[in-house]
């Protein structure tokens, strides 16, 4: 059965005063219905364009899709004309955005904001759509939601705010929600409650769940699959578990070694990934990372490597490294122990050190 | 308000009262004789002392009494009672226009962002905003009067006489709020609910209505109210100039011949709007915008 | 400094690595100022009407104010082509048949002073009143906000005419041909909003984490207002001023309209409007000229204060 979701060669540009940002360069990938995906990576390696891609709400003067195809259903979204995008949006894809107080209108009741949606693509009167709403408001465990449901954003607590946006997302059943940093703008123990939710929504409806983060953590316990993010490419491709279990890519390493974890010695120090991200308008030739990675050799700096398959791992796990790929130094690394060349470590802690400015004056005006 | 009223009495009594020279000396070469001077000093209450004076004038006000214009014979609130009405209706006149024309402007042109309709709205804008109205004035007569003879130059009473005065003076309102429409749009086009609105497929005429405009508007609706305020205060200088029989008119004929009951009554007047004003601000807020209550 | 800045950025470049910009908050603001056309041709305006009205009595072709032996009245300007020109006088004379290119270059003189003067004034006094009763709150704080909530709702102008009308006729208002009073009457009418702006700064600032420990280092409340309140309230207060310099020229200018402002027969723009506009019909470019000079000058404050609005405007920093 095909893919809900195929994503191939996507390139997504910003043409701004200083040069060309290659935001999203290259990125393939697939999403089975009923699937959960996580995208992982740093801010600005290009997880958030990739979805904002995929619904092409990408703001055309700076931004543009400039290469790549989006199967939807069997349908490509970029050669779609406007009104289908809009007919899509919503209605078989739908989206939660990162901060609730600001991604809901404060001067519309939410019943209004929710049965917009419903309104528009179900064709719902007025009447069908409040009852729907205050169903979903239900499904999201908003307590009183006949209550509640024309209140403002503002009378609701951040939690809650989610939760309505979250059921702003489900209202028309969508086959697919791209859910972009759900969990960043809330206190911890909400978060595990919002992950939850989704976590059963995507189990009851089989919603399909792009499932975006920087937060490890929360796409360790939610997602099947993962894609590793890094300058606007894929870097790691794999199952949750495995990737966990079996990384094999030295920026995935660096990013499970700078977590602090329960069943870690006390005296084991997190090691943090030194080093700047990449500019993304004038990015190194060679591999994206190899600035900042202690293992690197030459070849790195030369040319990109592809994403392939990688030996001593499952079958459908792909790294984009020389070092891991057949035939490279790193194949049989213990990536626990072996720290790599820390007189490496430490000459890339220089070179960040050098061309980091110092800031001049106070907090101005 | 009350309080900030009686300070606004008190500060203008006194500039009154330290002035030197006094309403009966109009006429220099024939200074009227001492008895008089004295006979009117008493009329009108000016041999007082002068606390006893402010607290007559007090009193009276209180009562609704504004005394008797010095220079024009007559009580103050007949005056005022004809005056106001003109200044009223041009003032009027004007925001209407304003609104009229500035809204429409600041939402197209922050929608045409860069494009000629962006341009020329800034343009009259910051022309509107700059060039003070009594110039403004005088290039509008070298125009439309003197070249064209459209419309008279002075007086009031039929509509062409109401033109020019009420253009003039819509036009610094109209750029002033022109301009605050168009930030207002920009700011709120930017906000994060509006590539919400649009991720749910709404059209985008949809979006601009129904989500944004709604949240651009409350700024400029707020500042109507010190906008009206605004024209009706400044009015006086369209009213000289175009020989308009308002308040603002009459006003500077006042203060030009030192007329203390009438410059008194006419800056309770203003302060008065102006202090309304100012506090329709919060009571716009509080009913256009759902985050914020008033307490009432 | 500037070497340590090109060689981070080269080694930035090198490493294919983002690296923050170097400018620092002034130097980043003067650029961008000096990249925005308009304020660029508005600081040309403005500077040269300055030099016009310094140099006034070296480029004046005539006295403004000494009225010919045969006086050649109302005439208009050279170009207009009309039968009343007079090839002595480029622009035209007025009713008195003076030179009105002398007069409006003299003119220069008075609107500059009324510009920069007060509005010097009006700072002095209103920063120092606004940042003491910020810092220190209190009874002064207080009675601050009593006494701008009465200026306030006085309409500015109207404000300003009843202080300059009462006392014109006094000694005090004929010093300088009105010009003290004038000056005084702005200062009185600014200062109030400009103590309450840099109280509303001070308020913002004086809750950040580098006044105390400014503070925490014992410094003394004037040092720490002068060395740390100050700078970092300085760009609102500097766009305020860029607008209050215009907002007095126009203060004088209306004033002299109405009659009440500079006393006649020294020139002013407002005070050749209020001459000439009874003869508008007639002889209307005595009153134009005038006008087109108070709009170039406005303007070209108006581009300039936008200008460094813009520049100094943190939110559009990237």
């Amino acid at each position: 059965m095909a893919d809900l979701l195929e994503v191939t060669d996507l390139h997504t540009q910003f043409f701004t005063r200083d040069g060309v940002v290659r935001a999203v360069d290259g990125v393939t990938f697939q999403v089975a219905a009923g699937e959960t995906l996580g995208i992982v990576g740093e801010s600005g390696c290009g997880k958030s364009v990739t979805a904002l891609s995929l619904m092409r709400l990408i703001p055309q003067p700076p931004g543009k899709i400039v290469k790549g195809s989006i199967m939807f259903d069997g349908q490509d979204i970029l050669k779609m004309d406007d009104d289908d995008v809009r007919g899509i949006r919503g209605n078989n894809i739908a989206m939660i955005f990162q901060d609730p107080m600001t991604s809901l209108n404060p001067v519309l009741t939410i019943s209004r904001q929710i049965s917009e949606a419903l309104e528009l693509h179900l064709k719902m009167d007025k009447s069908e759509a409040r009852k729907r709403t205050i169903e979903l408001l239900e499904l999201v465990n908003i307590p009183s939601a006949k209550k509640r449901v024309d209140d403002y954003p503002h009378q609701f607590s951040g939690g809650m705010r989610q939760r309505v946006m979250i059921a702003m997302a489900l209202s028309c059943n969508p086959k697919l929600i791209l859910a972009d940093e759900p969990t960043t703008a809330l206190d911890v123990t909400i978060q595990a409650q919002i992950l939850d939710l989704l976590k059963n929504l995507a189990r009851e409806f089989r919603t399909a769940f792009i499932l975006i983060t920087h937060d490890l953590g929360v796409v360790a316990g939610m997602t099947q699959r993962i894609n590793v993010m890094y300058a606007g490419r894929i870097v790691e491709k794999a199952d949750t578990v495995e990737l966990f279990a079996n990384p094999k890519m030295p920026y995935t390493w660096g990013l499970l070694r700078s977590i602090p974890r329960l069943d870690e010695s006390r005296k084991a120090k997190l090691v943090p990934i030194e080093g700047l991200p990449p500019d993304l308008i004038a990015p190194p030739p060679g591999c994206k990372f190899e600035p900042r990675c202690q293992y690197r050799r030459d070849v790195c700096k030369e040319k990109e490597p592809e994403l392939k398959h990688i030996p001593n791992s499952k079958s459908d796990h792909e790294a984009r490294c020389w070092g891991t790929q057949e035939g490279g130094w790193l194949v049989d690394t213990d990536w626990k122990r072996e720290i790599g060349d820390t007189r490496l470590l430490e000459a890339i802690k220089q070179e960040t050190a050098s061309v980091t400015a110092t800031p001049e004056t106070p907090p101005g005006a | 308000m009350i309080p900030t009223l009686f300070f606004v009495a008190l500060i203008t009594f006194a500039l009154a009262k330290a002035a030197p020279g006094s309403p009966f000396d109009r006429n220099p070469d024939k200074p009227p004789r001492q008895e008089t001077i004295d006979r009117w000093n008493r009329f009108y209450g000016l041999d007082k002392p002068v606390h006893e004076q402010f607290i007559l004038y007090l009193t009276n006000v209180a009562k609704f009494d504004f005394g008797i214009s010095v220079v024009r014979q007559r009580p103050v609130s007949d005056i005022i009672g004809n005056g106001f009405p003109v200044t009223a209706q041009l003032g009027i006149q004007a925001l209407l226009l304003a609104l009229a024309v500035s809204l429409p402007l600041g939402v197209i042109s922050a929608l045409r962002q860069n494009t000629m309709v962006d341009y020329g709205s800034l343009f009259f804008a910051t022309v509107g905003t700059t060039i003070p109205s009594f110039v403004m004035a005088i290039f509008f007569i070298y125009i439309f009067a003197l070249g064209l003879h459209l419309f008279p130059i002075t007086g009031w009473g039929t509509p062409q006489h109401m033109v020019m005065p009420t253009v003039i003076l819509a036009l610094g309102a109209a750029a002033f709020l022109a301009r605050i429409t168009r930030a207002s749009m920009l700011e709120a086009i930017r906000q994060d609910y509006v590539r919400t609105a649009r991720s749910k497929g709404l059209r985008e005429q949809v979006v601009i209505v129904g989500h944004v405009l709604k949240n651009a508007m409350i700024p400029v609706a707020t500042v109507v109210g010190p906008a009206a305020a605004g024209l009706i205060t400044g009015s006086f200088i369209i009213e000289t100039f175009f020989s308009v029989p308002g308040i603002g008119r009459e006003y500077v004929r006042s203060i030009l011949a030192l007329d203390y009951p009438v410059i008194m009554a006419t800056t309770l007047l203003y302060a008065f709007f102006i202090i309304v004003a100012n506090l329709s601000v919060d009571l716009v807020y509080g009913m256009l915008d759902p985050r914020i209550k008033v307490a009432k | 400094m500037a070497t340590t800045a090109s060689t981070a950025q080269e080694r930035a470049a090198e490493l294919n690595v983002l690296a923050r910009k170097q400018r620092s908050l002034w130097g980043d603001a003067l650029y961008r100022l000096m990249r925005n056309k308009a304020a660029v041709g508005g600081l040309i305006v403005i500077v040269t009407a300055f030099l016009v009205a310094a140099l006034a009595p070296l480029i004046a072709p005539y006295s403004p104010i000494e009225i010919p032996q045969n006086p050649a009245s109302q005439m208009e300007p050279l170009w207009t082509g009309s039968k009343y020109t007079d090839p002595r006088y480029l622009l035209g004379t007025d009713f008195l048949g003076r030179d009105i290119v002398s007069r409006l270059i003299y003119a220069s003189r008075i609107s500059m002073i009324v510009g920069f003067v007060p509005t010097a004034i009006v700072f002095g006094l209103g920063v120092t009143v606004g940042m003491t009763a910020g810092f220190f709150g209190g009874w002064l704080d207080q009675a601050l906000m009593r006494f701008t909530d009465i200026i306030y709702a006085f309409p500015d102008f109207l404000f300003l005419l009843i202080i300059v009308a009462s006392f014109r006729n006094s000694p005090f208002g004929k010093l300088l041909d009105g010009l003290l009073l004038i000056f005084v009457a702005i200062a009185i009418v600014g200062w109030v909003g400009v103590a309450r702006l840099t109280r509303g700064q001070v308020l913002a600032l004086k809750e950040r984490e580098f006044v105390e420990a400014a503070r925490s280092v014992g410094a003394t409340p004037r040092r720490i207002m002068a060395k740390h309140l100050l700078p970092n309230a300085l760009a609102p207060l500097i766009v305020t001023a860029a607008f209050a310099v215009p907002g007095a020229i126009l203060g004088e200018a209306t004033l002299s309209f109405l009659g009440v402002g500079i006393i006649p027969p020294t020139p002013s723009w407002g005070q050749m409007i209020n001459e000439g506009f009874p003869l508008f019909a007639a002889n209307p470019w005595a009153v134009l000229l005038p006008a087109i000079c108070i709009s170039v000058v406005m303007l070209a404050f108006t581009f300039v204060g936008d200008g460094l609005r813009d520049a100094l405007d943190p939110r559009m920093k990237t």
